[in-house]
């Protein structure tokens, strides 16, 4: 049996509509149903701090609140310190990986990704599903 | 203000050449010096006629603006287009909760892939963006070209146009120079080098 609760509220930010609409429903095959969207970090931040998440998969260049900010606002937030934080975005260079994981990140995905990486990385992340 | 380095002498020397020109005294230094200067003074001139000759102020006005809204359109259309094909591949997915497993198998993994070719929106309109970034830095600089040649090649009355998001004029962030977007073929890094600098297998 798995231990990990597939119910979890996960939120996913990007501001690309498309790309939330992608991850939702890869999401979904998956059996993750309970997933909340955001924008951009300022807006998932606040969403955040309103409801309890499982899991924050993350683009990150977003505006006005980029996912490497929102990334270092849950690590220095002590009720979001500890929620598993999977950056998917586009930054594919050697330093954004780098920061993403000096701030705290659980995972890296560059896009365009597969619907197993995605998996393996969940996995990575929560544990086997 | 200060002036560029050799201005002031300059200045002084011409200051001199006008008194004595005033005496009716030219010396054949001040003559060359009066003759380096009208040169300068007519290569001024002709590059101000073949400036107003390009029409600069329809590169910001015209031009760079109607590039802009191309590039706009163009993320619109992707992302219609995306949309369409998403909401096509969903009504695919719950027909496939219909039919018997095998056949569900084999429509979900087309789906699947699908969903994952789609994500082609989110990158393009990044490049896209890239390009819209650059247009309007030379529409800065051509704009700052006018305003220093002066009032005549300056039009009235320029808005601004509408661009797509991820365009210059945004919120400054502590991390802009992280935000380079997707990287051409050939310079980005792949998910195994990712995993490896993040320490996982």
């Amino acid at each position: 049996m798995s231990a990990v609760d597939m119910n979890m509220p996960i939120l996913i930010v990007d501001d690309y509509k498309t790309m939330l609409r992608i991850i939702r429903n890869l999401l979904k095959q998956l059996g993750f149903n309970n997933v909340d969207e955001a924008a951009d970090g300022s807006a998932a931040l606040q969403k955040l701090r309103d409801k309890s998440y499982g899991l924050v998969i993350s683009d990150w260049n977003m505006e006005p609140m980029s996912g490497l900010q929102l990334l270092k606002e849950c690590r220095t937030d002590n009720q979001l310190q500890a929620l598993p934080f999977i950056m998917i975005t586009a930054e594919s260079k050697s330093e954004n990986v780098v920061a993403a994981k000096q701030a705290g990140v659980n995972n890296y995905i560059v896009k365009p990704f597969n619907a197993a990486t995605l998996k393996s990385k969940l996995t990575a992340v929560l544990g086997a599903f | 203000m200060s002036l560029p380095a050799g201005t002031e002498a300059a200045a002084d020397n011409v200051t001199a050449v006008d008194m004595e020109a005033a005496e009716g005294d030219l010396s054949a230094a001040s003559m060359r010096l009066f003759a380096e200067v009208e040169s300068v003074a007519e290569f001024i001139s002709n590059a101000k006629a073949e400036i107003a000759s390009l029409r600069a102020d329809e590169i910001t006005s015209e031009h760079l603006p109607t590039a802009t809204d191309e590039l706009a359109a163009i993320v619109g259309a992707t992302e219609t287009a995306t949309n369409t094909i998403l909401g096509s591949m969903e009504e695919l997915e719950a027909l496939a909760e219909t039919v018997d497993e095998e056949v569900a198998d084999k429509i979900n993994n087309s789906v699947t892939q699908v969903y994952e070719a789609c994500s082609f929106q989110d990158i393009t309109g990044q490049r896209i963006g890239t390009v819209v970034n650059a247009l309007q830095h030379v529409e800065n600089k051509v704009k700052g070209l006018l305003a220093a040649f002066g009032e005549e090649f300056q039009a009235a009355g320029i808005e601004r146009p509408v661009t797509p998001k991820r365009a210059d004029g945004k919120t400054e962030r502590p991390d802009e120079d992280l935000c380079n977007g997707p990287q051409l073929p050939g310079n980005e890094i792949s998910q195994d080098d990712i995993d490896a600098l993040m320490g996982f297998d």
